[in-house]
């Protein structure tokens, strides 16, 4: 099922459509005396409609990594360009700015503003943008919430929302503000294995209408849902995987005992 | 974000914890609202005192000579004879600012009517002696400056000595009176004015014309003091300039010399008398001050709570964008609103309580606008600045950090 390629990620030919291209990263946190290697030089790119899924055991380095894509964090050393800036030299504020408008989070633990409406949650992004207004806002919010299938829940508060549900709306958060790429950590960690199924088939759906994804997962059955794999250890790459034939999440949820409705997905 | 938005967000969090939100406000409602009615009295009373003071007259000026001394002994201020009626007249004469004048004698009587006697002070001045101390007549006519001129043997008296020498209520103008054996006709009663700031019945007086009791009662030549007035409140120093330079020439005094005489304000007086009742509102108003600083202190206790408590919040803000300002900000506009939704409702009780001791206590109370100013601008200013260090807190988070906090 899956076949290994070259570990340098097809560098040449795709290096035009990285989304996000990362040279020799490092980063080292002190802890008192002691400095902790959590990466010690990783090269990789995510191509724009790139479909990745980022293995690796707890301690691999792959949550130091994902920080930094997003933006949370900044390299000790290295380059990395996202969607053609370079945001190693980057202030606080313009990493806030840049997560603001390029960039999607969706957590393990969903992450959702407690008594407040899935639809305020989905606006929360937009809410720090100073260029939208209250019209555009909502319509950009419901939009987001109908990509999930939560149209009609755009009312309901997170604990009246069911886990898968309240992930959907993560996942609408994470659309609203038309980022290059998502990215996702564990997002179906706290799920079960049939609203996992329903989460993934979200994602591969939005990765069919063009939006470029990156999934933290330590699963690799989650992983095969997922277009190419790339596990971490030690704060290294070790392997980049092409998944030649990904699974089909929406099929397989719809063979599980209890149906999923069409519509609702 | 968008100022509505923060407004919207933070009100929102305070609807969250109602109680929390009341008990930290009440720290500002209390402080703001005893600062209110602390002012609100101490205002009152330095105006109740105020308006006992005005009840002297009209932007009066008083003038004593000073004491006499004879070969190095000296005497109580205002027994120097050297102040006459040439004084008067040069005052009145070259003194534009000073719209009335009168000399002044007072002497003390034994009032008689048939079996009735009573003890008191004869005041011997000119008509518009009315005048500068807005004295009205209840009944009855003044007397002229022809009066003053033929001494007549005609009297002016006080509510009091109506009461004491005819009874209550009675109307005596036209009967006789004896003073000090001598036969006085009553022209005219006083209108009732009530005790002076310092206690004095201002209605326990006869006046009668200044030569009658100078003379005729006396037997002196020159004038003890003179009441004037000035043609407005603010010509009060220039009319006491005037009289000063004139006395002083008339007195053959150089203009360093000391002046043998001494010039007192209504606005003086006042300002005395007033003194004391600013300092008990500055005491009172700066401990209800304190308690709102430590409605302040609640403030920021309760802000590093709520920022500890939402550091999951701030993490999630600040991964979808929100920069370290935006967290500042809302928490300061929540600060900001506790104090101030704290303020509005303080002022409001402390209105409510300053009437009530109005009206219960019956003490003078009265609300200025600016101490209700005061207080609001006050109460933002804690708000912004025990809001601020739990706002700078939530601020610094590091979103990956505060992502993480269970």
């Amino acid at each position: 099922m899956h076949r290994k390629c070259n570990g340098e990620a097809g560098e040449d030919a795709k290096m035009n459509h990285a989304i996000i291209s990362i040279r020799a990263l490092v980063k080292i946190y002190k802890m008192g005396d002691v400095e902790v290697h959590a990466l010690r030089g990783v090269n990789t790119d995510i191509m724009k409609d790139d479909f990745t899924a980022i293995l690796g055991k707890s301690g691999s380095g792959k949550s130091t990594f994902m920080n930094i894509v997003g933006c949370l964090d900044v390299p000790t050393r290295g380059q990395y360009l996202l969607d053609g800036v370079d945001v190693s030299s980057l202030t606080k504020d313009q990493l806030a700015n840049l997560r603001n408008r390029k960039i999607g989070f969706v957590f393990q633990s969903f992450n959702l503003l407690s008594r407040t409406s899935a639809l305020e949650n989905v606006e929360l992004p937009l809410m720090y943008n100073k260029k939208i207004t209250s019209r555009e806002m909502r319509d950009r919010s419901l939009n987001a919430l109908e990509a999930v299938g939560l149209a009609d829940r755009s009312h309901h508060f997170p604990n009246q929302l069911s886990g898968g549900e309240q992930q959907r709306v993560a996942i609408a958060r994470s659309l609203v503000n038309d980022p290059v790429v998502i990215l996702a950590d564990e997002p179906t960690g706290n799920l079960d294995t049939r609203t996992s199924l329903e989460v993934m088939a979200i994602f591969q759906k939005l990765n069919q209408k063009g939006i470029t994804i990156v999934i933290v997962t330590h699963e690799t059955d989650i992983a095969a849902f997922t277009k190419k794999n790339i596990t971490f250890r030690d704060g290294r790459i070790i392997r980049t995987l092409e998944v030649e034939k990904p699974r089909n999440a929406m099929e397989e949820a719809a063979t599980m005992p209890v149906m999923i409705e069409e519509d609702e997905v | 974000m968008k100022l509505k938005n923060l407004l919207i967000a933070a009100l929102r969090s305070l609807a969250k914890n109602k109680m929390r939100t009341f008990l930290t406000m009440l720290g500002i409602i209390i402080g703001v609202a005893s600062v209110i009615a602390m002012l609100a009295i101490g205002q009152g009373s330095k105006q109740s005192i105020q308006a006992q003071i005005s009840t002297l007259g009209t932007n009066v000026l008083m003038i004593w000579p000073q004491a006499s001394s004879t070969g190095g002994v000296r005497m109580e201020a205002g027994t120097s004879q050297k102040m006459t009626l040439e004084d008067v007249a040069a005052i009145s004469d070259r003194c534009p600012s000073v719209a009335f004048l009168t000399p002044q004698v007072r002497s003390s009587g034994q009032l008689v009517n048939g079996n009735l006697n009573w003890r008191t002070s004869v005041y011997g001045v000119y008509p518009n002696y009315f005048e500068i101390r807005n004295l009205k007549l209840m009944s009855g006519n003044l007397f002229t400056m022809n009066d003053d001129r033929s001494a007549t043997k005609v009297c002016i008296i006080g509510q009091t000595v109506v009461t004491n020498l005819f009874g209550a209520d009675a109307d005596p103008v036209g009967s006789f009176i004896r003073i000090n054996k001598i036969p006085f006709k009553i022209i005219g009663i006083t209108e009732k004015k009530g005790q002076n700031a310092f206690g004095q019945d201002q209605d326990d007086m006869v006046i009668a014309p200044f030569s009658t009791v100078q003379k005729r009662m006396m037997a002196i030549t020159h004038i003890q003091s003179m009441l004037a007035s000035a043609i407005s409140e603010s010509r009060i120093p220039a009319a006491s300039q005037e009289i000063t330079d004139v006395l002083k020439a008339k007195h053959n005094l150089g203009p360093s010399e000391d002046p043998d005489f001494t010039i007192r304000t209504q606005t003086d007086i006042a300002n005395t008398a007033t003194a004391t009742s600013g300092i008990l509102t500055i005491l009172l108003a700066t401990i209800a001050s304190i308690s709102l600083l430590v409605g302040g202190i609640g403030i920021m206790n309760i802000m590093l709570v709520s920022v500890t408590e939402r550091t999951r919040e701030i993490g999630i803000r600040m991964s979808v964008g929100a920069r370290g300002r935006d967290v500042l900000l809302q928490f300061l506009i929540e600060a900001l609103l506790i104090s101030l939704l704290g303020g509005f409702i303080g002022v409001s009780l402390g209105v409510l309580v300053s009437q009530l001791i109005a009206g219960i206590l019956s003490w003078p109370v009265t609300i200025t606008i600016q101490s209700i100013l005061m207080s609001f601008i006050f109460s933002s200013a804690i708000g912004i600045f025990f809001g601020w260090y739990p706002a700078r807190k939530a601020a610094g988070l590091n979103p990956i950090d505060a992502l993480r906090y269970e």
